[in-house]
């Protein structure tokens, strides 16, 4: 025991930087998909067929973008988007290089998510909208939003957890994280009780957000009281 | 104020397979409904009465024909003006359409904060009526519930809600409302604008009799003290008699008459719904 407390203080300051790792690459990747996945998604259902603003040509396109990430294995996409993340960020490598792929997966996963969601708002807000003389954005925001927030909330949660999951692997392009620090010290040097100390880290990581998000889109919604 | 003049409309039903099959809903519709009107539009499920309602806010385009409301057709307007024209023309639904994540006070304000926003002149209807130039002299001449349509979103939502008796709730949300005051929230949402004209789509349906009665008799209110022109839509013929001045009644997409409503008479028998309609619409009983 006391050998296993004198390894957890040596690695103690690795284990507060790869956490810090990890939450840049989560931010930056939630950022993505709140400023772009969000648009998207509602796009992809304002223009999905039966839609309020019905256009074939642009379902198809942001449908595609988003089944075509999805569909890609994460550690070929890391790879295949290098000399895009190089283009994008000056390299290839380290924490800033490896929030660039988790963005886009952030961004197919939370357009998929907030389309669901808003498809479930019903038909009668989108006709409300329309009888009060709403434009599109408006529609958007003043009907669609906020009827659908608790949803959209709850997908982000979900979102992000899944983020921590993707972000694990991130170490093959240096991107560090509790993942990588996990893999390194656990699996590459047999230190078998540090790695099962970092799962931990991540386990508790995982419930405080899905706690947090299930009492925030409880809060946000009204519908049934 | 509202005129339709050989209105047919027609859907275009998909199947699953992607094909598309054609429903006739309206079949040349002709008729006029006044201004300062409480009219009426009755018949059964499926008979077009929804779709004819929805043709005058043009939330619905006529396949032929013109709708015409205060001499301007609204199909031939470009999506932005037509916006703003609907803006003039107050809704009420059968589910109510409230919208549950936000306060009853924020449900009413909402009309006029879409206005706001856009800075259109429509953010009430006296100022959309004003740059239009289409009013009629009457829409000026508004009750004292009706006429500080300038003020702050909130202070106006909550003059509306004083108007239908539900100031008290302002700070509800619509899930702790009962039907009858959803459906009066609603009502004040729609006046909130201080529309020319309230279409009312089934608007008692999904309500029991103590509720219907509180809704009509805001109607009534809304006649009397606004001026506003009222179309409702109602498969219960009871709810016409009781507030309507006429009442046009549709089988099947067709126009079988426009009847002026007067008192009840003897109960008698009929041998089908238009003219159990009519007579009952004329005074006689079911």
């Amino acid at each position: 025991m006391n050998e296993f407390g004198e390894r957890l203080a040596r690695y103690q300051g690795e284990i507060i930087t790869s956490i810090l790792e990890t939450g840049a690459m989560l931010g930056w990747s939630l950022l993505a998909a709140v400023l772009i996945g969000l648009p998207v998604g509602t796009g992809m259902y304002l223009s999905r067929r039966g839609g309020p603003k019905e256009r074939g040509w642009l379902y198809a396109g942001l449908n595609g973008f988003v089944n075509v990430v999805r569909s890609v294995p994460f550690l070929l996409f890391v790879v295949a988007l290098i000399p895009f993340t190089r283009w994008a960020v000056g390299t290839s490598f380290g924490t800033t290089a490896a929030a660039v792929p988790l963005s886009f997966v952030a961004v197919a996963l939370y357009a998929r998510w907030a389309e669901q969601t808003l498809v479930e708002v019903p038909q009668a807000t989108v006709e409300l909208a329309d009888s009060l003389g709403a434009s599109t954005s408006q529609l958007v925001t003043r009907f669609l939003y906020p009827e659908a927030r608790s949803g959209l909330v709850l997908s982000l949660t979900t979102v992000t957890i899944s983020m921590i999951s993707y972000s694990t692997i991130m170490g093959v392009v240096g991107g560090g994280g509790v993942g990588d620090f996990a893999i390194r010290y656990g699996y590459q040097r047999y230190e078998y009780d540090i790695m099962y100390v970092t799962i931990a880290v991540i386990v508790v990581i995982v419930m405080l957000i899905q706690a947090f998000g299930t009492r925030l889109s409880m809060a946000l919604d009204h519908r049934s009281r | 104020m509202i005129e339709f003049d050989q209105v047919n409309k027609t859907f275009t039903q998909r199947s699953a397979t992607g094909r598309g099959k054609s429903v006739h809903a309206l079949h040349d519709i002709s008729l006029s409904i006044d201004e300062a009107e409480i009219f009426g539009v009755v018949g059964e499920s499926g008979s077009g009465k929804s779709t004819l309602l929805r043709l005058i806010n043009a939330l619905e385009a006529p396949t032929s024909g013109v709708v015409r409301v205060n001499g301007v057709d609204l199909a031939a307007l470009r999506p932005a003006e037509k916006r703003l024209q609907r803006r003039r023309i107050g809704m009420i639904f059968q589910q109510f359409n409230l919208l549950a994540n936000k306060t009853v006070a924020a449900n009413v304000a909402l009309p006029l904060s879409l206005h706001r926003r856009r800075g259109m002149p429509g953010s009430n209807s006296r100022a959309s009526t004003e740059a239009t130039g289409r009013g009629s002299a009457e829409t000026s001449g508004r009750g004292a519930a009706a006429t500080s349509g300038r003020g702050a979103p909130r202070e106006r939502a909550l003059e509306m809600l004083d108007f239908v008796n539900m100031g008290a709730h302002a700070a509800k949300h619509p899930a702790q409302l009962s039907g009858g005051e959803k459906q009066r929230v609603a009502i004040a949402r729609a006046l909130v604008n201080e529309p020319d004209i309230l279409l009312c789509d089934e608007p008692t349906s999904s309500l029991d009799s103590q509720h219907t009665d509180e809704v009509m008799a805001t109607l009534l209110r809304v006649r009397q003290e606004m001026d506003t022109s009222i179309v409702v839509v109602s498969h219960e013929l009871e709810v016409i008699r009781g507030a309507c001045d006429r009442a046009a009644i549709l089988e099947s997409g067709r126009l079988t008459g426009v009847v002026d409503i007067a008192a009840p008479e003897a109960r008698e028998r009929f041998n089908s719904y238009s003219e159990r309609a009519r007579r009952y619409l004329e005074g006689g009983q079911q």
